[in-house]
């Protein structure tokens, strides 16, 4: 005991003792001595700096401002942002939507990645690659949700209205894209073929990272089904990669925009399917009002962020 | 029995019985689970692994993956498609007449436009394997960094890291531009392959993997005398095999539908899918060029995630470390 108070005693004075001074000579040391981590990060980090850091910390001021890309940004301070959340019906509208959609793109899907993930683990070498392909497939096909416009056609050449008529489900067609009714449960139903992407494949090379003896050894623990060994060995070991596939869900859930764009034609009917990225969209590159469309970015990018700390929290409780 | 009465020594006794008999059970299920476990034959056996489970699972993940590649089915039935057939009422699930006519016009037009389409077939090809090896290169090296090393500013980087995550390209995309142009860029290779070299995610994903191997690892190899380096690429690397092959999946599809938007604007310089997506939207019979399109740009990241799956194999990263 007195020997442990000693040794607290020395290790406190030795913090009190470092100066300032101490201190920076001390941060200076140690990056000598690591020297050879600055020189291995570097060559990632110059294009890192050059093509994302830069221009983000540039675009940052441009919320403040009044900007449409012809003339020099003129600085407004906090208008924009008044405008936004006081005088913009559609913007309010935008977050509802964006909410809806996040909730399904967002929670849903990540668990079904996980899930997904964790069945297909189960299965022969062989399936686990067929499934693999087969649910990362739409990710992979970049811009083939055209063919959902075939599918949802409120015409008659529509497979849906085809298919729905010919068992005498309906008489008429129904205007998926453009009823205001339709439009967004289909537009959804989309946005979750396309969510099987980065965090699904992430998880499956989580899955395949697994050590096995670890199975084993639980086995011999004690561990009776699957559901034990996925609770107290496959998840605690796989908790970096569940983080990761959270960010990129977090990512994808925020920044809907493009699939109902591409379907349901802009701007949809009543904004239904109107999330913030589509109004950022709206103000950007049609009305070319930069500075408005930097602020629904800043206040998007906040809304993230708030998101993503929340999330790590959460799962940093639950992994360790 | 009423332990008050007893002597400490009597005490230490009888719980000494009463642990031997405990082990003795503990020791008796563990051997009943152990046979449990090995088959007949000594292979080791997975518990609650049972046929009936799997086909289960089959089934179930069969019915949605039909639904998931269902679409994706339609794009390759309508490439092949004739013209007559793909304004057919009501429409059919498959081609009656299948025909490459669409791949063919698709070619033919590509071929006759005033640069070669060999020319866009060298840019693409080149701009994707450049792409790809210096991003596998750098994040892997910069992720081991991230991921094992302690250095001043390690934690402030890899939140860095994160938090650009979150950004997305709306906004940036014209200081990217004002970047890219006072560095004479603009028009050149350089344009297209540069900015997608340092993509977070596929650091982001190496660093959270890595982060998962055992220090000890690292520590044996220190002691052998190896330096940062050598320990990235010849213990690291070959342990994070799923990973690895999970960022060439990524980096190869972003660098193979990397168009360069308005960075670059030259002919010569375009890559496959700016040329595809051109004649499709100004084809004749749109709808089944579209497809077409669709499908030819679908098989160099097809054949990519195949070869890269079928490389994970089952490594045994922490075989013979104990921590």
């Amino acid at each position: 005991m007195a020997q442990q108070a000693a040794q607290k005693e020395i290790l406190l004075r030795s913090e009190r003792k470092m100066s300032r001074k101490e201190k920076r000579e001390y941060t200076l040391h140690e990056m000598k001595r690591n020297k050879m981590c600055y020189i291995m990060l570097a060559p990632f980090m110059i294009l890192f700096i050059i093509f994302t850091a830069i221009p983000v910390v540039m675009s940052l001021p441009i919320g403040f401002t009044s900007f449409d890309m012809a003339s020099f940004p003129k600085w407004v301070g906090l208008e924009n942002f008044y405008t936004l959340f006081l005088n913009d019906d559609v913007f309010i509208k935008a977050i509802r939507t964006t909410l809806i959609f996040a909730i399904f793109t967002g929670p849903l899907s990540y668990a079904m990645s996980f899930m997904l993930a964790w069945l297909i683990n189960e299965l022969h070498p062989t399936l686990k690659t067929i499934f693999t392909l087969v649910f990362y497939a739409p990710s992979m096909a970049g811009n083939i949700y055209f063919v959902w416009q075939l599918i949802f056609s409120g015409d008659s050449y529509g497979y849906l209205n085809a298919f729905l008529s010919e068992f005498g489900i309906t008489t008429s067609a129904i205007q998926w894209l453009t009823d205001a009714n339709y439009v967004l449960p289909c537009v959804i139903v989309v946005q979750l073929w396309v969510s099987m992407g980065a965090g699904f494949l992430a998880l499956r090379a989580g899955f395949q990272g697994i050590d096995k003896s670890m199975y084993e050894a639980g086995a011999i623990e004690g561990i009776k089904n699957r559901w034990q060994e996925l609770i107290h060995i496959t998840i605690p070991s796989m908790g970096p990669q569940l983080m990761f596939a959270a960010v990129m869900q977090i990512v994808s859930a925020f920044t809907v925009d493009i699939v109902g764009r591409t379907l349901a034609g802009f701007p949809s009917t009543d904004y239904k399917v109107h999330t913030i990225m589509t109004h950022a969209y709206d103000y950007g590159w049609v009305r070319y009002e930069m500075g408005y469309a930097s602020a629904i970015c800043f206040v998007l990018f906040i809304a993230m962020y708030i998101c993503n700390n929340l999330v790590s929290k959460l799962l940093s409780r639950y992994m360790d | 029995m009423k332990k008050k009465n007893l002597t400490p020594s009597q005490l230490a006794e009888q719980q000494a019985k009463e642990n031997a008999a405990a082990l003795a059970a503990l020791q008796k299920r563990r051997e009943k689970e152990h046979k449990k476990m090995m088959k007949k034959d000594g292979t080791n056996k997975r518990v609650g692994k049972s046929w009936r489970n799997d086909v289960g699972i089959f089934i179930l993940l069969t019915l949605l993956g039909l639904f998931m590649i269902f679409p994706i089915y339609l794009a390759v039935v309508n490439s092949l498609k004739p013209v007559q057939e793909v304004y057919l009422m009501p429409p059919k699930l498959y081609a009656m007449e299948p025909t490459l006519d669409n791949f063919r016009d698709l070619f033919k037009v590509a071929s006759d436009s005033w640069v070669p389409f060999s020319r866009n077939v060298f840019n693409s090809i080149f701009v994707t394997v450049v792409a790809t090896v210096f991003h596998v290169a750098f994040a892997c090296t910069a992720a081991f960094i991230l991921a094992k090393c302690k250095f001043p500013g390690a934690a402030a980087l890899n939140r860095i890291i994160v938090v650009s995550l979150l950004f997305n390209s709306t906004v940036t995309y014209i200081m990217q531009y004002i970047v890219m142009a006072n560095l004479g860029m603009i028009n050149t290779y350089a344009a297209l392959i540069l900015p997608i070299i340092p993509s977070t995610m596929g650091l982001f994903l190496m660093r959270q993997s890595m982060t998962t191997l055992p220090d000890a690892m690292i520590e044996a190899a220190e002691i052998d005398g190896a330096g940062l380096m050598r320990i990235c690429w010849g213990i690291i690397m070959p342990n994070s095999k799923p990973a690895l092959m999970t960022i060439i999946i990524f980096e190869f599809q972003s660098a193979w539908n990397a168009t360069g938007g308005s960075l670059v604007y030259d002919e010569a310089l375009k890559t496959i899918p700016v040329v595809v997506q051109q004649i499709a939207a100004a084809g004749i019979a749109r709808q089944g060029a579209i497809a077409a399109s669709a499908v030819v740009l679908m098989i160099p990241p097809l054949a990519v995630f195949i070869a890269a799956q079928r490389n994970v194999m089952e490594t045994m990263a922490h075989a013979g470390m104990k921590d």
